[in-house]
């Protein structure tokens, strides 16, 4: 019985590892020969495109409008913070797009020589102030924020939704005291949807996204603070004519429309 | 009442004498291969990042004044987290070792439920109990206590998450433990209270200092619950893994360098404390 037992937990032990090497292997295979295949003849095979987190509904748009408009094609897209995307294609991530919230992150990978050329700049951002539908604190201007006992919370200086308010802060001579700083703008959403917070400081097309969730007060120094979102094709893309195809939808007049019904602005 | 007054029992005897005296391991050779693989895996990433580490700056990275409070937050939170954890723990671990009532079963289950839930549905969780708008928390801030934003909110999520390792290890040495020496007690007429303080409590003082141990490492590793839950403000709430994650933003080095630091607290905290099992201190009092 007990020798029963042992074989089979050692026959399920090598099954398991077979089956995680097989796993392995076949979508080593598989990415292969889709990428040679997009090498060879132009405009078919997988293009994988790292974007920004907040780009995450529009370019899921614009992916399968490509995917219409190129029925070979097969668009891969992985989300992310901005500076994760340069960490993961840094550390050789295979991506043919990247699309970054910021400059400064875009600057990263072009120093490193990663990206094909200059990136264009595609879309911009402002924030917007996010409240509670009910507003509690009644909040209406950017000034409203400092009032004493408003529990407003901000993105971390460390990430751009943070510096952009730590721009508009200095600008305005506003200092917020904000009860939490975070790492993204999604959880300052978090916040402000769960009625946590009082306010968050998020971006325009954050609060259109959340819908009625949330009540977004736009507020006049905003226009201190532009992110600019940029695209590039990363350097070592297998498939390159269907990245700068990419590219051009999203530049192009489709991406456009997609991106102003989100509220992003025009470079 | 002392365990040498007791009948030595095959069993027990067997159990003394231990397995290592035979000479025989019985691990077969391919075990051992499996396991290096298991030990490389476990290492060769910690080792990765110590390759990583920017030594140069190491000491002005760890020091800054945002890593120190970090650190400091995390060992106040994760110790007070760690007492909680005891006082509701031990009762939980107790009452499902040795009392016997319905839906005993289901209690265990969902007591265990942090252990294999993703920390974040925790934080969710807490959110809808403690946050403003939450079960509790619209009472709470009635009575003027706001738990979010706070590092009582970093507290309960540590605590949320790490309760199950202590009674997990709790409840495992009670059951090893047995009932023999406690029904003694009763029969020669301790009460209740007196014997779980006199009999049960030492004999399991070593299961119960594993699960601390436990918990306090799990405490200090605590992440999505915290932020999910508690936010993230210097000095307030953003605990050693909330600064690493943070770090990591703009500067790989120091979130390199902080990990190693909480590898280092963890790697002391366990190994200083979390032996391998030993032999129950009554027994070895007996030879």
């Amino acid at each position: 019985m007990n020798v029963t037992r042992v074989r089979i937990g050692a026959l399920l032990a090598t099954g398991v590892l077979a089956a995680g090497l097989a796993g392995c292997a076949a979508s080593n295979t598989a990415s292969g020969t889709n990428q040679s295949g997009g090498s060879t003849a132009a405009g078919t095979g997988t293009v994988t495109i790292y974007a920004a987190a907040s780009l995450k509904t529009t370019f899921t748009k614009i992916a399968s409008e490509f995917e219409a408009a190129n029925p070979d094609t097969k668009v891969m897209l992985n989300f992310a913070g901005s500076s994760d995307l340069v960490t993961q294609i840094t550390q050789g991530a295979p991506a043919d797009v990247v699309a970054s919230a910021d400059t400064r992150n875009m600057a990263k990978l072009s120093d490193a020589k990663l990206i094909d050329g200059t990136a264009s700049n595609f879309a911009t951002n402002v924030l917007e102030i996010a409240v509670p539908p009910a507003n509690p604190a009644s909040i209406s201007s950017f000034a409203d924020l400092a009032k004493p006992g408003v529990k407003v919370v901000v993105c971390a200086p460390q990430v751009p939704c943070g510096s952009a308010t730590e721009t508009v802060e200095k600008a305005t001579g506003t200092t917020l005291k904000p009860v939490s700083e975070e790492s993204s703008v999604s959880d300052v959403l978090g916040k402000v949807t769960s009625g946590e917070a009082d306010a968050g400081l998020v971006y325009v097309t954050d609060v259109r996204n959340a819908g009625d969730k949330v009540k977004g007060i736009p507020f006049s120094e905003s226009d201190k603070a532009v992110n600019t979102y940029p695209i590039a094709t990363v350097g070592s893309s297998k498939n390159k004519e269907l990245a700068k195809a990419f590219i051009a939808m999203v530049t192009g007049s489709e991406g456009r429309k997609v991106l102003s019904d989100a509220g992003f602005g025009t470079p | 009442m002392t365990p040498a007054s007791a009948p030595r029992s095959k069993a027990w005897t067997a159990r003394k004498t231990g397995r290592r005296d035979t000479g025989y391991t019985g691990v077969p050779p391919w075990v051992f291969a499996l396991a290096a693989a298991g030990a490389v895996f476990v290492l060769l990433p910690l080792a990765a990042m110590v390759a990583k580490v920017n030594w140069g700056q190491f000491i002005p990275l760890i020091t800054s004044e945002p890593s120190l409070t970090a650190l400091g937050l995390s060992l106040r939170t994760s110790a007070t987290s760690t007492v909680l954890c005891i006082v509701l723990g031990v009762p939980l671990a107790l009452v499902l070792a040795r009392a016997s009532f319905p839906g005993q079963r289901l209690l265990r289950a969902f007591v265990l439920l942090p252990l294999v839930l993703p920390p974040v549905v925790g934080g969710i969780a807490l959110l809808y109990t403690f946050g403003r708008q939450g079960l509790l928390g619209r009472s709470l801030e009635l009575a003027g206590i706001q738990i979010a934003f706070s590092t009582t909110a970093v507290v309960l999520a540590q605590t949320f998450v790490a309760l199950p390792f202590l009674v997990v290890s709790l409840e495992g040495a009670l059951r090893t433990a047995g009932t023999k020496y406690e029904a003694v007690a009763a029969t020669l007429g301790a009460r209740p209270t007196t014997v779980l303080r006199r009999v049960s409590i030492p004999l399991v003082l070593p299961g119960l200092a594993s699960g601390a141990v436990l918990s306090f490492a799990r405490c200090l590793g605590e992440f999505g619950a915290t932020l999910t839950f508690a936010g993230s403000l210097q000095g307030v709430t953003r605990t050693l893994p909330l600064e690493i994650y943070l770090q990591r933003e703009t500067d790989a080095d120091a979130a390199v360098a902080l990990s190693l630091v909480l590898v280092a607290v963890a790697v002391a905290v366990v190994g200083l404390s979390y032996r391998r099992p030993r032999a129950l201190p009554l027994q070895a009092g007996t030879k």
